[in-house]
């Protein structure tokens, strides 16, 4: 099968690629590319741990082809935290132990990063809506939505 | 800044030490692992639930490009009459080794056949599709009440019953048969007031962890084999590796990556001698990841059950006399996970009278394995219902009636067991005092209330430690148990609590097996328990050492030398840890700490909790959690914030269990809902904040009064939940889960 | 004197009887003591001179690593129970 050449932005890094047209984006992130903070939990769209966001959308990277990311931006865990500092998100995260053995947390990280650049200022009610989408077995998410709501009170007031 | 409890360490929240790394997408977990050379490994299974196999051509898949190994059954070493140590149990060295690959029979839809290792994991699963295997296909059973009975598929034609101890000859799917037998059961309920007697109903029920099942594997020209995986106990992987392979433990080496869950189903082994021998094979190091529906329909989910509970009570609000007759699927192979629903089923009760009598049956699923507290839901689901029924009958509030009758420490359990100091009773009080429970239960229509207990016992067994005394005063702490929840900090908080340190003086390290002696699994409820006791022995190795060295410093003798509050002193000299570790090379040179447990006694036990408020739509059947509490006795609970998230999570699964989780078996055996999609198990949508309330009864047999919390609180859910449902709209199931079909159908009937 | 706990099962091979009085200060002396006042006992319970596998020992309540060779004590109880998994 020959490859696919692909030129694409990750995490604001211009990168390019050689992949077979049947990779998802997933395995290219992770087996080509070394972006292994990116999790494969049931690569058919049902857990959210590959979430990252394709020109700030959203998506599940086990059902998007590689050659798909030709020319766009993506988002992975990996684009969060500076070189100064841990994004909000992911402090608190820290401080309010909303992991137990993190393998769904890259998927939550990136997931709620999207929420917030959408909406600053979720209820509850919103948070829990828009990250049914990620599952995760341990922490029964209490305190993955506390996370999420004190780091969108403090990104909103260092805005 | 301290705890408030008169520790400095233990009870406070500090940022674990793996923290930065998971929140970074950094922490290697299994999957992750990248050598040089990889290949990748991809497993054929079985699409029958029980079946010969007449034969297997990989003639096709060898040849396809790319393909550098491919294996079947034949391919490991006769396992012959062995019994091996699981980890936490017994287990015949043929079944473990022909659940890891098929030789003669398959025994569930998804058991493995055959294994290939290729450049890529597309070309490994195109030539799985070329492997051409013969099946005849068997009749299979897949109910645990018709596997027993006579003339029920047979899977194993030599399997004879096991009576404790005794073998009956007699071949079935049979598996083990015992009972526990306290006073005189029949007299008591004689002479009861009023008896109760109800059937139920578990589906199996998968642990559901995220992260597939993962194994990358060397096998080196010297023969040496190192092992990469994602699991829940290093030394118990090899030396179920090692006895699959029929090699030394001392030729294998398991190095832990960071898990992603388990809840006790990464205790088995599953890919690791796959990926050996494909190494061994091939020359190159192999990686295999289960797909999820691998996942799903081959790895050990809990036991399905039918279990049938009565139980008598006087007027006066006693529990006089309980029967309980459980029937557990075992799966494709023996298992033994009834025994230790025998001993939680009606432990959180004093009862003088009753018979306990256990069945483990054998059926067409894959083998099943331990889901935290094993067998203790599906028994608290059936006790806790009758108990509810009773007060009902006795006209007695549920929760009095739960406090009248109270195990407390000293009362002898069914099994025989006396209770040791535990907090059975004062987690009973925590309900009754707390906020939720006070708080009026919702009264709009087809909203209800429910309570319920649960109990598991703990264990102790084996953990080892190490800990080096940095120059600059910090420690470098090595243990060998994997870290699935944040444990590691747990460890280095008790060490730190011993020296007068900080958690972040202590840099916890979870190693392989040749760095670190032997350390049981993690699992069992034991790792703060026993990892942390062994950290504090290593701890007090240490204080030992440096009253040594600053009595050389001094040129005195070392037992003029005390140690209180992270300061050593004698007279008017002394030296904080810090300024003494920077003296030891004058001294002797390095610091280490040494030590092991394996606790005969004194491991404890936790109950556990729930109050559910429910509403319940009668149209669709659909149960909303409106609210929910979990309590459990922790002991003490070292850092709360894990010991929080241990009871949520125990309390969303156990959630999952009693609304919707099943596996949907077609007639032919094929799991059908292999997947998140359709194995439905909780999203964050579906509940609500989980109220947290720590009781603490020190364990008098841990230094810091630790008891384990990790399994307790799955025990209680379901239970609380169709309480909750009976209260709500006037039918309590008896059959799990409780899912909405279930439910209108029930209300259509009136129960 | 110790009192060995006859589960139900093996109450056959004892005559019915529920909790023996025997002396012994260890769990293989409790053994000894009713294979002599029950021929058979020992065989159900010992295979290779270590407890069988399939079944745990608890003495005075907590499960015993130490098996044949763990301490028993003047008012201790000893009990016999099917070895078990946990999660």
């Amino acid at each position: 099968m020959s490859k696919a050449h692909v030129q694409t932005t990750i995490n604001g890094e211009q990168t390019e690629f050689l992949c077979e047209p049947r990779q998802s984006l997933l395995e290219v992130l992770r087996e080509t590319l070394g972006f292994t903070g990116t999790k494969e939990g049931c690569n058919d769209g049902n857990c959210g741990a590959c979430s990252v966001t394709v020109d700030g959308v959203l998506i599940d990277s086990c059902l998007m082809l590689a050659v798909e990311a030709d020319g766009v931006e993506i988002g992975t865990v990996e684009g969060l935290a500076t070189p100064e500092s841990l994004h909000p998100l992911q402090q608190k995260f820290l401080e309010h132990a909303a992991l137990q053995c993190g393998i769904c947390t890259p998927g939550f990280l990136v997931a709620s990063k999207a929420l917030l650049d959408h909406n600053p200022d979720p209820s509850e009610y919103e948070v829990r809506h828009w990250l049914a989408g990620n599952l995760c077995r341990c922490t029964g998410y209490d305190k993955i939505v506390r996370a999420v709501l004190d780091a969108a009170q403090e990104v909103r007031a260092s805005a | 800044m301290s705890s408030g409890n008169g520790y400095k360490v233990i009870g406070t929240r500090p940022i674990r030490h793996d923290g930065v790394d998971k929140v970074t997408g950094r922490a290697v977990y299994g999957g992750d692992t990248r050598l040089p050379g990889l290949l990748y490994g991809q497993v054929l299974r079985s699409p029958h639930a029980h079946a010969h196999i007449k034969s297997i051509d990989t003639a096709k898949a060898v040849a396809l490009p790319g393909v550098k190994a491919v294996l079947t059954g034949a391919d490991l070493p006769e396992a012959g009459d062995t019994i091996v140590d699981l980890g936490e149990g017994p287990a015949r060295l043929k079944y473990m080794s022909d659940n890891v690959l098929a030789t003669d029979k398959v025994l569930y839809s998804g058991h493995p056949v055959a294994a290939v290792c290729a450049t890529s994991v597309h070309i490994a699963e195109e030539a799985l599709d070329l492997i051409e295997v013969e099946y005849e296909v068997l009749e299979s059973v897949l109910n645990v009440r018709e596997a027993m009975q006579e003339g029920a598929p047979q899977l194993h034609a030599d399997m004879t019953t096991q009576e404790f101890g005794e073998d009956t000859g007699k071949t079935s799917n049979l598996a083990t048969h015992f009972q526990h037998k306290l006073g005189d059961p029949d007299q008591a309920f004689a002479s009861a007031d009023v008896v109760i007697e109800r059937e139920f109903q578990t589906a199996t029920v998968h642990q559901g962890y995220i992260e597939p099942h993962n194994a990358t594997a060397m096998w080196n020209s010297d023969g040496q084999i190192t092992i990469w995986t994602s699991t829940q106990g290093s030394f118990t992987a090899r030396a179920q590796t090692g006895a699959v392979l029929d090699v030394p433990v001392s030729k294998i080496k398991v190095v832990p990556q960071e898990i992603g869950g388990g809840f006790g189903g990464k205790i088995p082994i599953y890919l690791e001698p796959i990926a050996a021998l494909l190494s061994k094979a091939s020359g190159q190091p192999v990686k295999l990841i289960m797909t999820r529906p691998a996942v799903f329909e081959s790895t050990g989910p809990t036991p399905g059950s039918y279990v049938k509970i009565k139980m008598g009570a006087n007027k006066d609000g006693k529990i006089v006399a309980a029967d309980a007759y459980i029937a557990f699927e075992s799966g494709a192979y023996p298992g033994g996970l009834v025994g230790a629903a025998a001993m939680c089923v009606f432990s959180c009760y004093d009862i003088a009278d009753g018979l306990i009598d256990c069945y483990d049956v054998v059926l067409n699923k894959p083998r099943s394995f331990a889901y935290r507290a094993p067998g203790s839901t599906q028994v608290a689901f059936a006790t806790e219902h009758v108990v509810d029924l009773l007060a009902a009958e006795l006209g007695i509030d549920p929760l009095e009636f739960r406090l009248k009758n109270s195990a407390t420490t000293g009362t002898r359990r069914i099994d025989g067991v006396v209770y040791p100091k535990m907090g059975c009773k004062e987690v009973m009080e925590a309900i009754r005092d707390s906020d939720h429970y006070k708080s009026a239960a919702p009264s709009g229509s087809n909203q209800g209330r429910g309570i319920s207990v649960g109990y598991w016992f703990n264990v102790g067994l084996q953990s080892a430690c190490t800990a080096s005394v940095n120059s600059d005063g910090t420690v470098s702490l090595t243990e060998g148990s994997t870290d699935i929840g944040g444990s590691r900090t747990s460890i280095a908080m008790q060490f730190a609590e011993t020296l007068g340190l900080t958690a972040e003086d202590v840099k916890p390290q979870v190693v392989d097996t040749d760095s670190i002696g032997h350390t049981d699994v993690t699992g069992g409820s034991r790792v703060t328990y026993a990892t942390g006791w062994a950290a504090y022995k290593a701890a007090l190795d240490v204080q030992e050492q440096l009253c040594a060295r600053a009595a050389q410093l001094w040129e005195i003798e070392a037992d003029q030398v005390k140690f209180e509050d992270g300061t050593f002193s004698s007279g008017d000299k002394s030296y904080t840890f810090k300024e003494l570790a920077g003296h030891l090379d004058e001294t002797g040179g390095p610091v280490i700490g040494r030590a092991t447990v394996n606790p005969d006694s004194g491991v404890g036990g936790s109950f556990a909790a729930n109050i559910a408020d429910v509403e319940v739509d009668p149209e669709t059947g659909k149960v909303q959690v409106l609210r929910f509490t979990v309590i459990q006795d922790a002991g003490r609970a070292i850092h709360p914030s894990y010991v929080e998230g241990q009871m949520q999570g125990g309390s969303a699964q156990g959630i999952g269990w009693a609304l919707n989780e099943e596996y949907y078996y077609s007639d032919n055996g094929h799991l059908d809902n292999s997947s998140y999609l359709d194995y439905r198990i909780p999203t964050c949508l579906d509940l609500p904040m989980i109220e947290t309330i720590i009781v603490e009864v020190p364990n008098p047999g841990h230094p810091y009064g630790v008891r384990g919390v990790g399994e307790a609180n799955i025990a209680p859910p379901p239970a609380a939940m169709a309480n909750a449902i009976g209260n709500a709209v006037g039918v309590r199931p008896q059959e799990l889960p409780m899912k909405p079909g279930r439910i209108v159908a029930a209300l259509a009937t009136g129960g | 004197m110790p009192i060995a706990w006859i589960p139900s099962l093996m109450q056959k091979l004892t005559g019915g009887q529920h909790q023996i009085e025997v002396e012994g200060e260890t769990v293989r002396q409790v053994v000894e003591a009713l294979e002599v006042l029950h021929p058979g006992f020992k065989d159900r319970i010992v295979e290779d001179d270590r407890i069988k596998t399939e079944i745990a020992v608890a003495v005075d309540g907590e499960v015993v690593a130490s098996g044949l060779r763990a301490k028993v004590g003047p008012e201790s109880e000893v009990h016999f129970l099917p070895a078990l998994a946990g999660g």
